[in-house]
């Protein structure tokens, strides 16, 4: 039973973990964009459309990743060419995104869906209970993980992760330092949009294969306070996921072994327990400020305009 | 630049002053407040296809707005005075949490009627209307009784109110019916609409040991992952066969379009008055959908109290009931009183679960 708990725990912390790692990129470039529930649901009415029309889920994971992205130029048209205020039209984003899925999806709506099919690696899953766990997955987990690594070296080791990092620290001297940082954020933004837009794809295709409005019911937001709980770290969020994930679960499966043991413990308080955690957490991280200031992008939110 | 988008907000404020000043004289209004969307596959669906059973009944004499994803709390006030201010003659707002919010503005309207779906506060101009589901809920438990091989089920809540908490206790008491020693186990996913959440809970419920599913929730993602499993399960507010056309036992399908069409025609002749209103399967408000998935014996003992049901030869709360912790609540013969389950607070014999306060 232990193997199916962490099973259902991979597939609810996976679209946290995807659209989080995206957002971080974003943040990280010094770009605050509250829009990734309205990105993540345009992913997932996008995935799920594109494929019913083509019976292929691996084109709609592609529609998801593109739908996001591209929805996500809006937000880089009005924020960073235009200097919108990062903050409304990200929320702006949200409510947009909301909406016009449920208008994409409208059709579709109560068709049974097609299921993104495990990929078997041959040898490694028949390792004893790791390797069913581990290794007989959907592409978007093994997504995720390889996403945890690749952003870790991009940004920590190569030297446009190092630029990137500059920009979202103090656009101003990246800038006289002859770094094109309206290109760069645009980059890291469509970044974080296809992440979103691969999370709402995972929800349309393999957590609840099928499309509603609202499906992704509030997990964007719960990606946007994963990163500040991360601390603007891969590795952290990818743990951070996985917590958030396993105590949603861990309550439902404490309910019900309450009910066999006969003890009562409210389940209300079980279902706040993922924000019970998260606020620890924040208070434990924020009690050293230095270690904070290091990893926060100082810019982060703060509007650019290149003078001239 | 300003200037123009004045001017065409202007002219289309105009337009549309127009447009609905020329119906308003031969249409009235009969508004309807939504808590999820009108396309779940669920409850809020099950409405719709009401008002769109209306539209076509009545559709020359009024006009039917609608608002959706109106989430219950202050935004539902604001909702409902808005369809209020825009010449309603009669709204219904279809979600329980819309209770507190409807007593409000229909204090300060009184002209404009209301009809809350589930509640239990009224006013001179408030009515409410609510469906016995109970009694499907009590077929379904006999069928669950008949059907699971470990005699156990799992039920899929979502707040601990006294309409859900009379349905879980509904189950019971028709499990019970046939298996005296049926268990019930009981998941709060503690939301109304949540299509992981749901399915996290059915997975969690079929981990712990179940073979049968109910929710009272609104999405069909509970019966997705049953199909996936390969157990049964019921459906909820709509008929939701496709989500598992080798899943679903049957389902407690809301049918609101007869009460709509009712009371409507009641506005439009000026009989309309402030009711209470519950009915239930004799009344068309609440069906069935087919009995399918399950032997044919199942099937006729389920059609057979769907029919006793009907011609209330048999309720399902009629003792000898008695309480979670043993004692007695109902003598033998004795049926509850409405009050008693409108406010139902209390588990019977038999459910694992304790209630959460």
């Amino acid at each position: 039973m232990f193997e199916a708990i962490l099973l259902t725990v991979i597939t609810a912390s996976t679209p946290l973990v995807l659209a989080a790692l995206g957002e971080l990129v974003t943040e990280r470039s010094g770009v605050l964009n509250l829009g990734v529930e309205g990105m993540m649901i345009m992913g997932a009415a996008c995935a799920f459309v594109a494929a019913q029309l083509t019976g292929s889920p691996y084109i709609g994971l592609l529609a998801g990743i593109l739908g996001g992205g591209v929805f996500s130029l809006l937000f880089g048209l009005l924020t960073l060419t235009l200097v919108a205020n990062q903050v409304a039209t990200g929320l702006a984003l949200t409510i947009l995104g909301l909406g016009l899925s449920g208008q994409i999806g409208e059709a579709f709506v109560g068709q049974p869906g097609i299921k993104l099919q495990p990929i078997v690696f041959p040898l490694l899953s028949d390792i004893p209970f790791f390797g069913r766990v581990l290794f007989a997955q959907d592409l978007t987990f093994y997504l995720s993980v390889v996403l945890v690594i690749g952003i870790n070296w991009f940004l920590f080791r190569s030297r446009t992760g190092l630029k990137l990092r500059a920009i979202g620290d103090n656009h101003a001297s990246a800038h006289a330092l002859g770094i094109n940082v309206i290109r760069t954020r645009y980059l890291a933004v469509m970044f974080g949009g296809a992440c979103a837009g691969l999370a709402g794809a995972q929800l349309s295709l393999v957590y609840t294969p099928q499309w509603v409005e609202n499906m992704s019911a509030g997990r964007g937001w719960i990606a946007l306070a994963l990163v500040v709980f991360a601390s603007w770290r891969p590795w952290r969020v990818l743990a951070g996921g996985y917590l958030f994930g396993a105590v949603g679960i861990g309550q439902l499966h404490a309910q019900i072994l309450a009910q066999n043991l006969g003890i009562v413990i409210p389940s209300q308080f079980l279902s706040a327990l993922p924000y019970a955690a998260t606020i620890v957490v924040l208070i434990i991280i924020s009690h050293n400020r230095r270690t904070t200031l290091i990893n926060t992008p100082a810019s982060l939110g703060k509007p650019f305009v290149p003078d001239r | 630049m300003k200037k123009l988008i004045i001017a065409l907000a202007a002219s289309a404020a105009l337009m549309g002053g127009f447009s609905t000043g020329a119906q308003a004289q031969e249409k009235k209004k009969v508004c309807f407040i939504y808590v999820g969307s009108k396309t779940d596959g669920g409850w809020t669906q099950a409405h719709e296809l009401g008002r769109q059973q209306l539209d076509k009944a009545l559709g020359t004499k009024v006009e039917t707005p609608f608002l959706e994803n109106v989430p219950e709390g202050p935004d539902a006030e604001r909702a409902i005075e808005r369809m209020a201010r825009s010449g309603c003659s009669l709204v219904f707002t279809t979600s329980f949490g819309f209770m507190d919010a409807t007593v409000k503005v229909a204090a300060k309207f009184p002209d404009v009627k209301f009809e809350h779906a589930t509640g239990f506060k009224a006013a001179p101009n408030l009515a409410t209307y609510n469906s016995r589901f109970y009694e499907g809920r009590y077929i379904q438990g006999q069928i669950a009784a008949k059907m699971s091989k470990k005699g156990v089920a799992g039920y899929i809540a979502s707040f601990p109110i006294p309409e859900v908490v009379m349905g879980i206790n509904a189950f019971e008491l028709g499990a019970k019916s046939i298996n005296p020693n049926f268990k019930l186990k009981v998941v709060w996913a503690n939301t109304w609409f949540d299509p992981g959440k749901e399915a996290d809970a059915a997975k969690a419920l079929i981990d712990q040991g179940v073979d049968i599913l109910t929710q009272h929730t609104d999405t069909t993602a509970p019966m997705q992952v049953a199909s996936e499993r390969g157990i049964l399960a019921f459906g909820q507010a709509s008929d939701m066969i496709a989500a598992g056309p080798k899943t679903q036992l049957t389902a407690i399908v809301d049918t609101w379009g007869a009460y709509y069409i009712k009371r409507t025609k009641a506005l439009l002749d000026g009989t309309w008055k402030s009711e209470q209103i519950w009915d239930g399967l004799k009344d068309g408000i609440l069906t069935m959908a087919p009995y399918t998935n399950m032997p044919d014996d199942v099937k006729a003992m389920a059609e057979e109290t769907e029919a006793k049901i009907k011609s209330g030869e048999l309720h399902p709360f009629t003792g000898p009931i008695n309480k979670q912790d043993g004692s007695a609540w109902l003598k033998a013969g004795e049926k509850s009183d409405d009050g008693t389950l409108l406010g139902m607070n209390f588990y019977v014999e038999g459910v694992d679960d304790k209630l959460p306060k």
